[in-house]
C-alpha cells in the first residue's frame, strides 16, 4: 500500500494583495520504505504541503491518503489517531515536552499510540547515541541531542511514514549531517517511508527521490 | 417485649396517678415510680369512716385523687351519646402551699362520644394560684372554665345537684345532674383494695344521677337526657408494680340495680366490684367473683383494644355481652386510654360506661 | 492514552511547583474567606432560631400591657374564661458575674417549645428551682446558688426557670406577658371585651433578630465575596500563565496525535482535581477562621442587637457542600477562559508564550469602555438608588470600574515616565515596565481592590470611632447610674438621692411600636445635662423648651431616618399618648430599636405604672454617694455604675464590633500580596530571556535584580496612590449609604492620613516581600544560566 498519496492538492492563503495560491494542484505518491526530499525557496509552500500531509492543516481541494486512509473523511479525533499510529513528525524546533525527562519523551508517542516496546526504544536510544542522557531534561541538552531525542520519539512508535520539516535547520552543518545520516539509516532499517522538507540541495541529494516546489507546482520527481 | 410491657405499665400508672404534666413529649418514666412508691404521702387505712361534705374536697396529703363523672345520654330522636368529665389531682409533695409554690398539679379531661365521633380535650393547671381546684363547701371543682358546681338545697348532700360544663376546641356541654339515690361506699365501707398485696384507695360513688342538658357539637346543639355516675377516689399507691392496666365498667340495669366492676391486669388478674340495689345498698364482690372475657378487639392507632366484653357474675346468675356506642372512643391525650358508653344484653340489659387503660 | 497525556500535562506542575502552590493557595484562600464568613452567618442565624424556639415565639401570639406588666389575676381571669394563655416573666438579673435575662415559664400551660420540653425533664425539680442556661452563659456566670443545668436549647445570656422562682428572684408578683396558644376553644368571650387594655402582638413580632441583624450579615457576605473575588484573581492569573507556558506542549501533543477533545477534557479534569483539593483545604481553613472570629462576632451581635449568639461553632454539612460548590464555580470561572481558548486554538498556532491578558490596543480600549460603563452605572445608582442592596450594587460597580481602570491608568503613567526618562537604562526600565504591565495587571487590580477596601473600611471605622467617642462622652454626663431592684426600692431611693445629689434624673421607659417598628418610649426630665450635651439633628427652634412644654417628642436617628420623618412637619403616633409633633432627632449609636423621648410629667401621666429602671445622678462626690448607697440601702455593686465603667463597657462593645471587619481586611490584603507574589514568581522564568541581553550589555545580575525590585515597588506605590480616592469613595458610600441602611445612622467622613501612611508602609512591605524571592533568584543567577539563554533556541 502506498504510504502517502497527495492528489491535486490546492491551498490558497489570503494576503493583503489578495489570495495567493501557495499549492496549485500538487500530486505526489510515496511508496513504503522510500525516502523523498522536498526542496524549494523560503515561502514556496514546502511546510504547508507537509502540514497538509500530516492533517494539521486542511487543503482547499485535493485528496490526502495516509496508508490508504483519506484524511478529509476523518474528524479531528480520526486525524489525531492517524498521526498517533501511522505518522511520525519531526520539526525544526524539536518540540520535546520540557517537563518530561529524555526517557519519558522517547517513549511518549509509542505509549500514546499503545505500541510501546521498551527494548526497541532502548535500541533506538543506543543507535542515536543518547542512552546516557535518559535521566536529563530537554533544557539540559544541546540542539543536536534534542533533535536526536525527537527522532527517537518519532521512530519508537514505528510509523509508516515520517514527515520531517527542516530537522537540521537549527543545527550546525556537522551536527546536522550526523543527525540526518542517523535518520536516513534508521528509517531505511525500519522500512519507513520519509518525506524530508529542506532548503538544502546537498541534503536533498541524499534521498532516493527529489522534488522541487516552485510557484505552487512540483518539479522533478526523479 | 419486656420493654413494651414496661411502657404499658408506665402509661397506665401515669394515668392512675393522674400526672400527665406538660402537654409535650414527656418521658413518663419519671413518674412511673409514683404509682408504687408512697414515701411521705398518706396511705388509705382500713376502717376509716368517710366524712361528708369534707371528703368531697381535695386530700393534698394523698398523691392522687379524682372527681370522675360519666353519663349515658339520648336525644329526642333516640340517638345515644356519652359524656365524661374528670378532674385529676396529682401531688408532687404531700401538702398544699400558696401561689406558685404549690406542689399540686391539676389535669382535666373531657370526652363526648357519639355513634360516629369521639371528642376529647384536656387542661392543665398549677395549684395555689386559683386556676384550678376543688372546694368542699360550697362544692365547686374547676379547671379553667370547666367546672362541676353544686346547686344542692340546704341540708342535702353537696353532690345531689350538680351543674357541669366543659369545652374543647370543637365541642362543649352544659349538663345538670340530679341524684335519685344515696352515695354508695365502694369496697369495705369506702376502702377499696386494688391488689392481693394490699394496695388500696378510698372510693365512693354517686351512681343514681338523672341527667339533662345540652351538648354543643359541630353540627349544632342537641338536647339530651339520661343517667350519670360519679366516682370519687384518692390514694397514694393504687397499683401493684406488676399491674399493667385495668378494665372498669359501671352498669345501670333496666330494673334499677347498679353494678361497678373492674379487673386489674398483672401477673395475675385481680377483680373486684360492687353490686348495688336500687335503694343504694352495696354488696362488695371479692376477687374472682366477676369474670371479664374479651369478645372482640378493635384496632386503634396500632393498638388492639378489647371493645366488646362478656361479663359474668355467677352468684347473681349474670352473664351479659357489652356493645360500645363507638368502638373508637379513644381519649387521645397526653395520657391516652379508652373511655366510652355501652349497651349490654344477655341475662340482663341496660347501659353503662367502660374504661380501659394500659393498652 | 488519557493517562499518558495527563502525565505530560501534570509534569508541568512538578517542574513548576511554586506555580501550583500559588494556584492551590489562591483557590484555598478564596474558599476559606468565603466559607468562613458563611459559617459565621449560618451559626448566628441558627442561634436566632434557638432563641425564637425557646418560647415558641415563632408560633405564639402574645398579650402584653403598655406598662410592660400584667397582674397575675388577669391570667387567672382569662384562663377561667376559657382562653388558653400561658404566663411568662422576664427580667434582667445579676447572677454570679453576669447580667442575664431570667425567663420564667409555666410548663403546664406553655405552648410546645424547647422551654416546656426542658422543664418536663424533671417537673418536680423544675418546680423546686432547677434552671437551664447555655453552657457558655454558665461559664460567664461563674459561682452562683441556683440549681443550674446546661442546655444548648437556651439562648446565650438567658436563664430559663420556673415562673414562681423567676418572680421571687426578680422580686415581682406580676407577669411580663401572656403567650396565646394557637388553638383556642370555640365560643369564648372575645378578648376585646374581656381585656380591652391588653395588646395582642402577632406571632413573630418582638422576635425580629433575623431582620435586625440581616444588614450585619449582608456586610459580612459582601466582604466574603470581595475576598473571594481577590482570591479568584490569583487563580485566574496562575491558570492563564500555566496555559501560556504550556502552549508549545499542547501543540506537540496534538501533533503527536492527541485529539483536541481529550486534551480539553484532561485540562478540565486537572482543574477539577485542583479545585477539589483546594476546596477541601479552604473549607478546613474557613472553619478555623470562623471558629477564631466567632467569639467576636457573637459579642458584636449581642452588643449591637441584643441577639443571643453563643461563641462556639458547629460543623454544618450543608455549609461545606455549598462552600465546595462555590470553589468549583470559582475555578470554572477562572479556568473557563483558558479552556475556551484551548478549544479554539488552531493546531499550528505560534508556540511562543504570548502576553497573558489584553496586550493589544483593542483589548485595552474594550477594558476602558467596560470601566467607563461600570463607572456610569455606579453614578446612576448613587443618584437614583435607595436601599441596602442598591448600596452594595453601587459599591460593586464602583470598585470593579476602578479595578478595570487600574492597568489603563498605570500604562498611561508609565508612558509619561518613559517620555521624561533620561539615559538608556531609565528608558529601558520604563519601557520594559510597560511591556510587562499586562502580565501583572490582574495582580495589581487585586492589590488595588484590597488597598481600597482597607482604606474605605478603615476610614469608616475611624470616623465612626471618633464620632462615637465624642457622643459617648456627652451621653455619659451623669457621674453615677443606679438601678433599683424594685419599685419599692426606687420609691425609697428617690428622696434619698434628691437630698444628696446635684440632680436626679429618673429613667423610665415602656415598650411600644413606633412607626410600625419595635421600639421604646422614654421619659426625660428637663435638665441641663440633656440641653447641653445632646447634639440634635434637624432640631426645631427652641426645641428643649418645646419638649419641656410637652409640645412634641424627640426621636432617635434610627427611627428618624427609617421612618423618613421630618422634624417640625411630621407627627409620630405614640401608643397610649397620641400623635405628637417630631421636634428633632438625636444620635443613638448602637441601638437597634426605635426610640422616642417624652418629657417626664407627660410620660408619667400616660404610663403611671411604669417603674423607674434607673436613676442618672449628677454629683460631685460619686465615691461618697456610692458608699452611702451601699451602706444605707445595701445596693450591690452591680446596681451602681459609674461614668468610667459605663464608658469602658461601651467602648469595649464598640471595639469588638469592628474586630471582625479589621481581621477580614488584613486577610484580604494578604491574599492580594499573594496574588502579586504569584504573578511575579511565574513571570520570573520568562523574564530571564528579556534580561539576559542587558546582562550581556554590561548590567550585573545584582543590578538587574535591584531594578526588578524597584519596578515592583513603583507599580505598588502607583497602585496605592490610585487606591486612595477609590478607598475614600468607598468610605463615603459606607458612611452615608450602607450605614444608614444597615444601622440607621449617618456619620461625617473624617480623614486619617496617618492611617494611610501606615497602610502604604504595609502595602510596600507586602510588595517587597512578594518581589524579593524572584529578585533574589535573579541576583543569584550565574553567568552560565544567563549564557544558556543565548545558546538555547527560542
Amino acid at each position: 500500500m502506498t504510504a502517502l498519496v497527495l492528489d491535486t492538492i490546492t491551498k490558497i492563503f489570503p494576503s493583503a494583495e489578495g489570495p495567493v495560491k501557495v499549492l496549485d494542484g500538487v500530486s505526489l505518491q510515496i511508496a513504503p520504505g522510500s525516502a523523498h526530499a522536498l526542496t524549494g525557496d523560503s515561502g514556496s509552500g514546502k511546510s504547508t504541503l507537509l502540514h497538509i500531509a500530516a492533517g494539521l492543516e486542511p487543503a482547499q481541494s485535493g485528496r490526502v491518503l495516509v496508508a490508504g486512509t483519506e484524511l478529509s473523511a476523518q474528524d479531528d479525533a480520526g486525524r489525531a489517531a492517524l498521526r498517533r499510529g501511522r505518522l511520525g513528525l519531526i520539526f525544526q524546533q524539536f518540540n520535546l515536552i520540557p517537563s518530561l525527562s529524555v526517557a519519558a519523551n522517547l517513549a511518549f508517542q509509542a505509549r500514546l499510540s499503545g505500541c510501546h516496546d521498551a527494548a526497541f526504544t532502548d535500541h533506538l536510544a543506543d543507535r542515536l547515541g543518547i542512552a546516557e542522557l535518559r535521566t536529563r531534561y530537554p533544557e539540559q541538552l544541546s540542539g543536536g541531542q534534542q533533535q536526536r531525542v525527537a527522532i527517537g520519539r518519532c521512530l519508537a512508535a514505528r510509523p509508516a511514514l515520517v514527515l520531517a520539516d527542516e530537522p537540521t535547520g537549527n543545527l550546525d552543518e556537522g551536527t546536522g549531517d550526523r543527525v540526518l545520516d542517523l535518520m536516513l539509516d534508521l528509517t531505511a532499517e525500519a522500512g519507513t517511508a520519509l518525506l524530508l522538507v529542506t532548503h538544502s540541495p546537498r541534503l536533498a541529494a541524499r534521498c532516493d527521490h527529489r522534488h522541487h516546489l516552485r510557484a505552487g507546482r512540483l518539479e522533478g520527481g526523479a | 417485649m419486656q420493654h413494651s410491657v414496661a411502657n404499658q405499665a408506665i402509661r397506665a400508672t401515669a394515668l392512675a396517678v393522674g400526672v400527665a404534666l406538660a402537654p409535650t413529649s414527656l418521658p413518663a418514666q419519671g413518674f412511673a415510680g409514683l404509682g408504687t412508691d408512697a414515701e411521705g404521702f398518706a396511705t388509705p387505712q382500713r376502717g376509716t369512716t368517710l366524712q361528708f361534705p369534707a371528703d368531697h374536697g381535695p386530700h393534698p396529703e394523698y398523691r392522687i385523687e379524682w372527681w370522675y363523672l360519666t353519663a349515658t345520654l339520648s336525644d329526642a330522636e333516640g340517638q345515644d351519646y356519652g359524656v365524661q368529665w374528670t378532674l385529676f389531682r396529682s401531688a408532687l409533695a404531700p401538702q398544699e402551699d400558696e401561689g406558685w409554690d404549690s406542689p399540686q398539679v391539676w389535669m382535666g379531661h373531657a370526652g363526648l362520644t357519639t355513634a360516629e365521633q369521639h371528642f376529647s380535650a384536656e387542661r392543665f393547671a398549677r395549684g395555689g394560684i386559683g386556676q384550678a381546684g376543688v372546694t368542699a363547701d360550697p362544692f365547686v371543682a374547676h379547671i379553667d372554665d370547666w367546672h362541676m358546681t353544686s346547686h344542692s338545697a340546704n341540708g342535702a348532700d353537696a353532690l345531689d345537684h350538680l351543674q357541669v360544663h366543659a369545652r374543647g376546641s370543637d365541642f362543649s356541654y352544659d349538663l345538670e345532674f340530679v341524684a335519685e339515690g344515696p352515695l354508695v361506699l365502694q369496697g369495705n365501707a369506702g376502702y377499696s383494695v386494688k391488689s392481693p398485696d394490699g394496695q388500696a384507695s378510698y372510693y365512693y360513688s354517686q351512681p343514681f344521677f338523672t341527667v339533662s342538658g345540652t351538648l354543643d357539637l359541630p353540627d349544632g346543639p342537641v338536647e339530651v337526657t339520661g343517667h350519670g355516675w360519679l366516682d370519687r377516689e384518692w390514694s397514694s399507691q393504687p397499683l401493684a408494680e406488676d399491674q399493667a392496666g385495668w378494665d372498669w365498667v359501671s352498669l345501670s340495669f333496666d330494673d334499677g340495680h347498679r353494678m361497678m366492676g373492674f379487673q386489674l391486669r398483672g401477673t395475675e388478674v385481680f377483680t373486684a366490684g360492687t353490686w348495688i340495689t336500687p335503694d343504694g345498698t352495696p354488696t362488695p364482690l371479692p376477687d374472682g367473683a366477676v369474670q371479664f372475657t374479651p369478645l372482640h378487639h378493635t384496632p386503634i392507632d396500632g393498638r388492639d383494644v378489647p371493645t366488646h366484653w362478656r361479663i359474668e357474675l355467677p352468684e347473681k346468675d349474670l352473664s351479659i355481652e357489652t356493645e360500645p356506642l363507638n368502638p373508637a372512643a379513644w381519649m387521645d391525650l397526653s395520657i391516652s386510654y379508652w373511655e366510652g358508653p355501652l349497651r349490654f344484653d344477655g341475662s340482663h340489659s341496660g347501659r353503662g360506661y367502660l374504661e380501659m387503660t394500659g393498652y | 492514552m488519557t493517562r499518558i497525556a495527563l502525565t505530560a500535562l501534570l509534569s508541568h506542575w512538578a517542574r513548576n511547583w511554586l506555580q501550583l502552590a500559588m494556584l492551590l493557595a489562591g483557590l484555598a484562600l478564596a474558599t476559606a474567606l468565603w466559607s468562613g464568613v458563611q459559617a459565621l452567618n449560618s451559626e448566628a442565624r441558627s442561634a436566632y432560631a434557638t432563641a425564637e424556639a425557646l418560647l415558641a415565639e415563632g408560633s405564639a401570639e402574645r398579650l402584653d400591657h403598655p406598662s410592660g406588666q400584667i397582674l397575675q389575676e388577669r391570667y387567672i381571669t382569662l384562663r377561667r374564661a376559657g382562653w388558653q394563655v400561658s404566663p411568662v416573666v422576664e427580667g434582667r438579673y445579676t447572677l454570679g458575674n453576669a447580667r442575664v435575662t431570667l425567663v420564667g415559664i409555666e410548663p403546664l400551660t406553655a405552648p410546645q417549645g424547647a422551654g416546656p420540653a426542658l422543664a418536663a425533664q424533671d417537673l418536680n425539680a423544675f418546680f423546686a428551682g432547677r434552671a437551664f442556661a447555655h453552657p457558655q452563659t454558665i461559664a460567664e456566670i461563674g459561682a452562683h446558688d441556683l440549681d443550674l443545668h446546661p442546655s444548648d436549647a437556651v439562648p446565650v445570656g438567658t436563664v430559663l426557670l420556673d415562673i414562681g422562682r423567676a418572680q421571687a428572684l426578680l422580686d415581682t408578683e406580676a407577669l411580663s406577658y401572656l403567650q396565646l396558644l394557637q388553638t383556642q376553644p370555640a365560643g369564648l368571650r372575645p378578648l376585646d371585651t374581656l381585656a380591652p387594655d391588653l395588646r395582642r402582638v402577632p406571632a413573630g413580632e418582638g422576635a425580629e433578630l433575623g431582620g435586625l441583624t440581616e444588614s450585619f450579615h449582608l456586610n459580612l457576605t459582601a466582604f466574603g465575596l470581595l475576598a473571594f473575588a481577590v482570591g479568584l484573581f490569583i487563580v485566574h492569573s496562575t491558570v492563564g500563565l500555566a496555559f501560556e507556558q504550556r502552549r508549545a506542549m499542547f501543540r506537540t501533543l496534538r501533533a503527536l496525535g492527541l485529539p483536541l477533545r481529550h486534551l480539553t477534557a484532561c485540562l478540565a479534569a486537572e482543574m477539577l482535581v485542583f479545585a477539589l483539593i483546594a476546596g477541601v483545604v479552604g473549607l478546613v481553613l474557613g472553619h478555623l477562621l470562623a471558629a477564631f472570629l466567632m467569639p467576636d462576632v457573637a459579642l458584636t451581635l449581642r452588643g449591637l442587637y441584643g441577639a443571643p449568639v453563643p461563641g462556639g461553632l458547629h460543623f454544618n454539612p450543608v455549609w461545606a457542600a455549598s462552600g465546595l460548590a462555590m470553589t468549583l464555580a470559582g475555578a470554572a470561572l477562572a479556568g473557563g477562559q483558558a479552556l475556551w481558548r484551548l478549544w479554539h486554538l488552531p493546531i499550528l498556532a505560534p508556540a511562543q508564550p504570548r502576553a497573558w491578558a489584553h496586550a493589544s490596543g483593542r483589548g485595552m480600549r474594550l477594558q476602558g469602555a467596560f470601566a467607563l460603563a461600570l463607572g456610569a452605572l455606579a453614578v446612576a445608582l448613587a443618584l437614583g438608588g435607595d436601599g441596602l442592596l442598591t448600596g452594595f450594587g453601587l459599591l460593586a460597580a464602583a470598585l470593579l470600574a476602578a479595578a478595570l481602570a487600574v492597568p489603563l491608568v498605570l500604562a498611561g503613567l508609565l508612558r509619561l515616565a518613559q517620555r521624561t526618562a533620561r539615559g538608556p537604562v531609565a528608558e529601558w526600565f520604563w519601557a520594559d515596565s510597560r511591556q510587562n504591565m499586562p502580565r501583572l495587571s490582574l495582580a495589581l487590580m487585586a492589590l488595588m481592590l484590597a488597598l481600597a477596601a482597607n482604606i474605605g473600611v478603615g476610614t469608616m471605622v475611624a470616623s465612626f470611632r471618633a464620632t462615637f467617642i465624642d457622643w459617648l462622652d456627652l451621653r455619659l454626663a451623669a457621674e453615677l447610674n443606679v438601678m433599683p431592684a424594685s419599685a419599692e426600692e426606687a420609691a425609697a431611693l428617690h428622696p434619698f438621692l434628691s437630698d444628696r445629689a446635684d440632680a436626679v434624673l429618673p429613667m423610665m421607659r415602656v415598650d411600644a411600636t413606633l412607626a410600625s417598628q419595635p421600639g421604646q418610649i422614654y421619659a426625660m426630665k428637663d435638665h441641663a445635662s440633656f440641653r447641653d450635651n445632646w447634639p440634635l439633628i434637624d432640631p426645631v427652634p427652641d426645641v428643649w423648651d418645646r419638649l419641656a412644654a410637652g409640645e412634641g417628642v424627640l426621636v432617635n436617628e434610627q427611627l428618624y431616618r427609617r421612618a423618613g420623618l421630618q422634624s417640625g412637619a411630621d407627627r409620630l403616633d405614640l401608643p397610649g399618648v397620641g400623635a405628637l409633633p417630631v421636634l428633632g432627632a438625636y444620635a443613638d449609636y448602637g441601638n437597634p430599636l426605635a426610640q422616642a423621648v417624652l418629657t417626664l410629667p407627660q410620660f408619667q401621666a400616660a404610663f403611671p405604672d411604669a417603674p423607674v429602671r434607673q436613676f442618672a445622678i449628677r454629683t460631685s462626690d460619686a465615691p461618697g454617694l456610692t458608699a452611702s448607697l451601699q451602706e444605707e440601702f445595701g445596693l450591690s455593686s452591680a446596681q451602681i455604675t459609674d461614668q468610667a465603667q459605663a464608658r469602658a463597657l461601651s467602648m469595649r462593645i464598640f471595639e469588638r464590633t469592628f474586630v471582625i471587619t479589621r481581621a477580614l481586611n488584613v486577610l484580604t490584603l494578604s491574599v492580594a500580596a499573594l496574588a502579586l507574589f504569584a504573578a511575579l514568581v511565574t513571570l520570573a522564568g520568562m523574564r530571564l530571556a528579556q534580561l539576559a541581553p542587558l546582562w550581556a550589555l554590561g548590567l550585573t545580575a545584582r543590578r538587574l535584580a535591584g531594578l526588578e525590585l524597584a519596578r515592583a515597588l513603583v507599580l505598588g506605590a502607583l497602585t496605592m496612590v490610585l487606591a486612595l480616592p477609590v478607598g475614600l469613595m468607598l468610605a463615603q458610600v459606607l458612611l452615608s449609604v450602607i450605614n444608614v441602611q444597615a444601622f440607621g445612622w449617618r456619620l461625617p467622613l473624617q480623614v486619617f492620613p496617618g492611617d494611610w501612611a501606615r497602610l502604604a508602609l504595609w502595602a510596600m512591605l507586602a510588595v517587597l516581600a512578594a518581589a524579593s524571592l524572584p529578585a533574589l533568584q535573579l541576583a543569584r543567577q550565574g553567568p552560565a544560566d544567563l549564557l544558556r539563554v543565548f545558546s538555547r533556541d527560542r
